[in-house]
């Protein structure tokens, strides 16, 4: 599993990526209640807005880690936004995306990384 | 100039709790704790909450006369009705502005002798300027040595019976003073949640052991700023500096229940207040907008700045939200903010500009949430 400096976790499943949030992220937004998904069949760019996260404070983004084409949303947010704070490593997650260019995976944190980045 | 933030007597107590804190109004003030948001804020709906609302100004007004002689000065600062405050009782009231825009909202209280006072924190060093400008004869006295709490929820009765005797006799908006193990208490069945509760004023000497022996009730959990706000506009309560403001009018801001019959044209003591010309005009006429609840459709939050449209395409905004937000208790999101008077029906179909997106709301009666108090 590979850690943006945006807090979102990247793991590779044969062909494509899945994206989430860090347990970090999750503690620091508090309660999620509105989860906005970006359409299957969609390309993005590296660092395009393709999420939107409302909790009750505030409205952030997530930012597309790679070149690629979306190929899965996870619906099951639309309905329970509240598993991205109950199990933002496990069920809570994202969208998984067909990377056009695995190698920008290589700009990454590792696990051990990630920790030190956040402290 | 120092920008060091206040503290409040509780601010330790904060600590110990694993509050989350943040600037406020000048102070070092708690947003949530453990449970977070959403739980605190369905705790405080299903049992007690323990709100640290000292930073608010707590202000006491004398004059030579006695009551009747503050009461009469305040009635030229505020378009409510302050002579006829029976005592032991509280009302709502605010400071006006020439233009009959709101400088704040406030609380007052008759305690026999004098008024009461509670001010928002943000304007707090305002509206005493205000007062000892603006009330000739009188005495104003910020009180800087007790802390302000405020227990709220359907079990705040029996927790506070608990630990001071007859606080259940009190009805809503009554005032009284109370002697107990923490000193004297200066206790009103009151809020800002739209739940039944109390305000209860503490030396701050006594303020933690006093918060300390209501937390250690079972029903109660302390809860932070970021719940206190979602229950407040759950309660269609407006805060000051967002719902209103100096450019909005008591009418205008839907607050004309406030203006009682004797300080309207034709009252015994009609008018006479600042913008009173601007306020009984619009109590007469209407004004041209008006604060409404508003309901999206769906789960996105319209939040404060949201533009609001009369149609899905084309058209200039004709109003924005003022407050938004997720309600734990109704399980959806909800706004309030200003439209134009004909689009201000229960049930007007308008749309809110979401990040470029034209959504669905529709106007809803306030509060979202049945206010739950003991008149």
């Amino acid at each position: 599993m590979k850690f943006t400096e945006e807090h979102e976790w990247l793991r590779v499943e044969g062909d494509v990526v899945v994206v989430g949030i860090t347990e970090h992220a999750s503690e620091q937004l508090g309660d999620v209640v509105f989860v906005e998904l970006p359409e299957v069949g969609g390309e993005v760019a590296k660092d395009d807005e393709v999420v939107v996260i409302e909790s009750v404070k505030a409205a952030s983004d997530i930012l597309a880690p790679l070149d690629g084409e979306i190929t899965e949303v996870n619906e099951a947010l639309v309905d329970e936004p509240g598993k991205v704070n109950d199990d933002p490593m496990g069920d809570a997650w994202f969208f998984k995306i067909k990377a056009s260019d695995l190698s920008q995976m290589d700009d990454y944190m590792d696990e051990a990384a990630y920790k030190d980045f956040i402290g | 100039m120092s920008d060091a933030l206040r503290q409040t007597p509780l601010h330790a107590l904060h600590v110990e709790l694993g509050a989350k804190m943040v600037p406020f109004a000048g102070y070092d003030m708690p947003v949530q704790y453990k449970l977070g948001v959403m739980k605190e804020h369905l705790h405080c709906r299903a049992a007690a909450g323990l709100f640290d609302v000292s930073h608010m100004g707590q202000v006491i007004v004398r004059a030579p006369g006695g009551y009747d002689e503050v009461a009469r000065a305040m009635e030229g600062l505020v378009p409510v009705s302050v002579l006829g405050l029976a005592e032991g009782r509280q009302r709502y009231a605010m400071f006006t502005n020439d233009r009959g825009g709101i400088m704040d909202d406030l609380m007052l209280a008759n305690r026999g002798d004098h008024l009461f006072v509670v001010v928002n924190a943000a304007c707090k060093a305002a509206d005493i300027a205000h007062m000892r400008a603006g009330l000739p004869g009188c005495e104003v006295d910020e009180i800087t040595d007790r802390a302000l709490l405020a227990l709220q929820g359907p079990k705040a009765e029996a927790v506070l019976a608990r630990l001071v005797p007859d606080v259940a006799g009190m009805r809503f908006m009554d005032v009284a003073v109370k002697v107990s193990q923490f000193g004297e208490l200066w206790i009103s069945r009151s809020g800002y949640t739209g739940e039944d509760g109390y305000e209860i004023s503490v030396t701050a000497d006594q303020a933690e052991g006093f918060a300390r022996a209501l937390l250690a009730e079972d029903e109660v959990e302390p809860i932070g700023l970021g719940a206190r706000d979602s229950l407040r506009l759950e309660g269609g309560l407006c805060l000051y500096g967002h719902d209103i403001d100096e450019g909005t009018t008591p009418v205008e801001a839907a607050l004309s229940w406030a203006i009682q019959k004797v300080r309207r044209a034709g009252g015994d003591r009609a008018g006479g207040f600042p913008g009173a010309d601007v306020i009984l005009e619009q109590l007469d006429n209407g004004a041209p907008r008006k604060r409404v609840g508003l309901r999206p459709e769906g789960r996105a939050p319209m939040r404060e700045g949201t533009q609001i449209y009369a149609s899905a395409e084309g058209g200039e905004a004709i109003g924005h939200v003022t407050s938004g937000a997720f309600g734990p208790t109704i399980g959806g999101p909800m706004s309030m903010g200003y439209v134009p008077s004909d689009h201000a029906a229960e049930g007007t179909e308008l749309f809110g500009d979401v990040r470029g997106k034209r959504l669905p709301v529709t106007v809803a009666a306030l509060p979202f949430t049945p206010a739950n108090f003991k008149r």
